[in-house]
């Protein structure tokens, strides 16, 4: 492959505040120079400080009140920072990344096998197919074993061994086991542990909590993001809190396709607005599709279930061998059984990545042999561990997934198989950030799943909950200063500047306009049309026909939104409609961006399946001669294309390879 | 399957509220009860109504958001379920349903089925963590636990925070949310430094936010999602009545 031939090693302590659209059009990731081993460190040792009685002068807003945000306010506050957070949700503690199951990645090398931070590093870019930032992945790496030793700390019950000490698991892409976990509810007890850490510093009033209060748009002076306009959802007041800096971590966009596993509230608005407003939106086309969900039952149905990574440690995927085989599992003999997954990854087996896994699957029923009343499922079948190791120690370390997949089917999976279908989890893509974790517009800080850094195509399993805390406790606490000890420092605008008043302006009549259409459609109706076309040309496996379909189906439901949308009751209450169609107005610009991206992409990588680029036996197949860099968007207008700026990636600790999980 | 809905509708906290009637058509057993809102409520809005309020989000039994009383059981009366995960195959063509929202003196409604559950957060932040500051902390290993009491410390750390307990309560009491979190951090050695200031805080918070008095009525167990045990309670009391008792001393 040919190595892209500019690259704009800036120093550590470079003006953060310079463009980060450099003059020959490419992005700066404002990476340290030098060996990546030791590069955090000496960031750390070289990046300037702000003495403690200066912090307090500085007011951060932290929008999001998950893993990410949850632990980037709280440790914010402790360093002296006056933070504002926000979160949709009634509580900070019902943050989104409380539904993750499985576990959380971290390099301690406790089980003796042949971990280390280059390992878990190298998993990482070689699973995001190499399309992601080395210097970020490698500092995730490292940070990822602090990680523990902090939720610990607080008091996380993660699993243990009889001794007393951590237990881990193994997870997809991996061959080693350094997931560590609580039960099947790793996401809500680490989740718990920040808000913990939160909740103590909203006592001291180091940190003031927003509930139910959402980000309508970001406030923008001088280039520098100053502000935001929130929403208080149960009062429908509208808010103006001006700060130094804006931190983003409001997570990802899977729910432009209206089913996923994310919650019914999870949206793209704070994001998508900040994008509007100069921040350049990465990588919109990764998507990652989960391999283990509970099939779609009805069109009436609301969201999908994930069923835990973790279950393929001891579940086999199996699809009928023979097509339209309607026979009950049970009954269809061992040698008509295909294991796919073992049978073309031999090396992975069961642990195959997510991406391969979800093609994997589809392949199947799209040749006919998927399983259920639609055919679209396969099975994920038990009954070797449970002989093996006997139904207690399953049920001890999965019950409550077993638990939950009854409530939902009415099937008992300790006695036949799962019927699983992958389903959208997680976005890989996000608001563009450098090394500091800033966007190209000075003062916004992006963090979490909000940002695009760090799983390149494709994330592996229990790498999330990792970036979020990482971003959270030990990057962001360090990396905002170097924002706010340059121009980030300066004298604060008041909240009625005329430009801070003309964004609440907007966003008041945006809200007014909504609610004046008065036609014939509900949001969910849109929101429903616009998933089924996402699913449909922009899912799993994606073509320039269906993309560009899309992109002329798209702009016409945006313009019917705008003049059939049916939206009920006032803006000053409770009003559930409303915060429905503000977040699908956003989709509905966003899904554009979203298609842009995936048909300018032309290879295969990872969660990005472009049908026309694939090898012989169905492989994904990358043109890193072209596509070796990460696509920025940015916003030109809502009815005009958004303009391409890449940032090239360079790697110098790895070779670019096939990635191979034969 | 058709059912008859009667759902409590009040438009904000000071206005008064009252029960409405409303059909629910053609609904697919396999559909979860707030799939089966979500489907009147579009019958609502395009019937020129608004639509019934009621909170969900994670839609999967680990959020802690949706809260409502279906024909008097907080969560609709199956066992270890919130009402996201209840399906309507346990319900029968005909049925009539009561819906309400939590009812707890320290639960202001919202809006129809919304409450403000905030005095929860409160609890939490007068005590409900171990103060460690984020880098502060040793290697994970360095602390073992005996796997018994971290498996105990889950069971009681599972809680959603979603407040059953405190809606099915006759005293509006929220011990059972209280006492998972006291037994949870009491049960980890990282818990012991703060344990008897924990306990003695987190209760006075309680019953300064209008929470009452437990009274060993055990509806608060029934009721709970994640199963949490009433012996939580038992440690609380124990817990509470050292920590008194080492307060009188000048000892916590």
């Amino acid at each position: 492959m040919s190595t892209p031939d500019f690259r704009n090693v800036s120093p550590l302590a470079a003006p953060p505040t310079r463009d980060a659209a450099t003059a020959n059009g490419a992005l700066d990731g404002k990476t340290p120079q030098g060996p990546l081993a030791g590069a955090w460190d000496r960031y750390r040792a070289e990046v300037q400080l702000i003495n403690p009685a200066n912090k307090r002068k500085y007011q951060v807003i932290v929008v999001g009140s998950g893993l990410a945000g949850g632990a980037a306010a709280a440790t914010l506050s402790e360093l002296g920072y006056q933070v504002s957070c926000f979160c949709y949700q009634d509580s900070p503690r019902r943050a989104h990344s409380i539904a993750a199951q499985g576990g959380i990645n971290a390099a301690k090398n406790y089980q003796n096998d042949g971990d280390s931070i280059f390992r878990l590093f190298y998993d990482t870019i070689k699973g995001g197919d190499f399309r992601s930032r080395e210097a970020n992945v490698y500092r995730l790496a490292q940070v990822s074993r602090d990680i523990i030793d902090q939720c610990v700390a607080q008091g996380v019950p993660f699993a243990r061994e009889y001794g007393g000490q951590l237990a881990n698991r193994s997870f997809g892409g991996a061959q080693v086991s350094r997931t560590f976990y609580a039960r099947g509810q790793t996401g809500q007890q680490l989740l718990l542990g920040a808000y913990s850490a939160l909740s103590k510093q909203i006592a001291t009033g180091g940190v003031k909590m927003f509930s139910h209060c959402e980000m309508q748009d970001l406030i923008v002076i001088d280039g520098h993001a100053k502000g935001i306009v929130t929403r208080d959802l149960f009062t429908g007041e509208i808010q103006t809190h001006m700060a130094h800096a804006v931190v983003l971590a409001t997570g990802g966009y899977g729910n432009v396709f209206y089913l996923s596993t994310n919650a019914r509230g999870c949206n793209v608005t704070a994001t998508w607005r900040a994008h509007r407003r100069g921040a350049f939106f990465a990588n919109p086309c990764y998507t990652q599709i989960h391999p283990t969900c509970i099939p779609v039952g009805g069109d009436y149905q609301s969201k999908l279930t994930l069923m835990s990574e973790s279950l393929r440690n001891d579940g086999r995927v199996w699809a009928p061998a023979k097509k339209g085989d309607k026979r009950a599992p049970q009954d269809i003999p061992e040698s008509e059984r295909d294991y796919y997954l073992e049978r073309k990854y031999p090396s992975y087996g069961n642990l195959a990545p997510r991406d391969i896994s979800s093609r994997a699957a589809k392949e199947a029923c799209d040749d006919g042999r998927g399983v259920g009343d639609h055919g679209l499922g396969v099975y994920l079948d038990f009954a070797d561990s449970i002989k093996r190791l006997g139904e207690p120690l399953i049920r001890e370390r999965y019950g409550n997934l077993f638990d939950m997949y009854e409530k939902i089917t009415g099937e008992n999976a300790y006695q036949r198989p799962m019927r699983i279908f992958p389903a959208v989890h997680y976005t890989m893509g996000g608001l563009w950030v450098d090394y500091n974790l800033m966007s190209n517009l000075p003062g916004l800080h992006v963090i979490g799943e909000a940002n695009f850094s760090d799983h390149g195509a494709n994330r592996l399993g229990a790498s999330a909950l990792m970036q979020g805390l990482a971003d959270g406790y030990f990057v962001l606490p360090y990396t905002i200063g170097v924002y706010l000890a340059s121009e980030g420092g300066k004298k604060l605008p008041k909240a009625d500047h005329p430009e801070a008043a003309a964004v609440r302006e907007a966003s008041t009549g945006r809200l007014q306009k909504m609610l004046a259409i008065n036609g014939k459609r509900t949001p969910g109706e849109f929101h429903r049309e616009l998933g089924l076309l996402m699913w449909d040309k922009c899912g799993m496996a994606r073509n320039r026909d269906g993309l560009q379909h899309a992109l002329q189906r798209i702009p016409q439901l945006r313009e019917e939104f705008w003049q059939n949308l049916r939206v009920p009751g006032e803006a000053g209450n409770l009003n559930h409609a409303l915060d429905h169609a503000n977040r699908v107005s956003d989709y509905l610009e966003f899904a554009e961006t979203m298609c842009f991206d995936a048909l300018h992409r032309e290879e295969s990588c990872g969660g990005h399946f472009r049908e026309e680029y694939q090898t012989e036996d169905g492989e994904a197949m990358r043109d890193d001669d072209n596509y070796a860099y990460v696509a920025a968007w940015e916003h030109k207008g809502a009815d005009a294309q958004p303009y391409l700026h890449k940032e090239p990636l360079e790697f110098k600790e790895v070779h670019l390879a096939v990635r191979s999980y034969k | 399957m058709n059912l008859t809905l009667k759902v409590w509708r009040q438009k904000d906290s000071k206005s008064p509220g009252r029960i409405e009637t409303y059909a629910a058509k053609n609904i697919p057993e396999s559909a979860s009860f707030l799939e089966m809102l979500d489907i009147v409520n579009e019958d609502i809005m395009h019937a020129g109504g608004e639509p019934i309020m009621f909170e969900s989000d994670c839609r999967e039994g680990i959020c802690g958001t949706c809260s409502m009383v279906i024909n008097g059981y907080a969560h609709g009366g199956q066992r270890g379920t919130t009402v996201c995960q209840l399906h309507m195959r346990h319900f029968k063509d005909g049925d009539e349903l009561t819906i309400e929202p939590w009812r707890a003196a320290a639960f202001p409604v919202v809006r129809d089925l919304v409450v403000n559950r905030s005095g929860l957060d409160r609890i939490i932040q007068s005590g409900g963590y171990v103060s460690v500051r984020t880098g502060s902390a040793v290697d994970g290993n360095a602390l073992p636990v005996p796997k018994k009491n971290s498996d105990l410390a889950m069971d009681a750390a599972q809680c959603i925070g979603c407040g059953a307990c405190v809606a099915a309560c006759k005293n509006g009491s929220a011990m059972l949310f209280l006492s998972a979190k006291v037994g949870h951090l009491g049960l980890l050695p990282q818990g012991q430094p703060e344990r008897h200031r924990r306990v003695l805080n987190m209760v006075r918070q309680h019953d300064q936010e209008g929470f009452g008095n437990c009274t060993n009525q055990y509806e608060c167990e029934a009721v709970c999602p994640k199963e949490i045990s009433s012996t939580f309670i038992t440690r609380l009391n124990r817990d509470y009545a050292v920590a008194s008792a080492r307060e009188l001393l000048g000892a916590v």
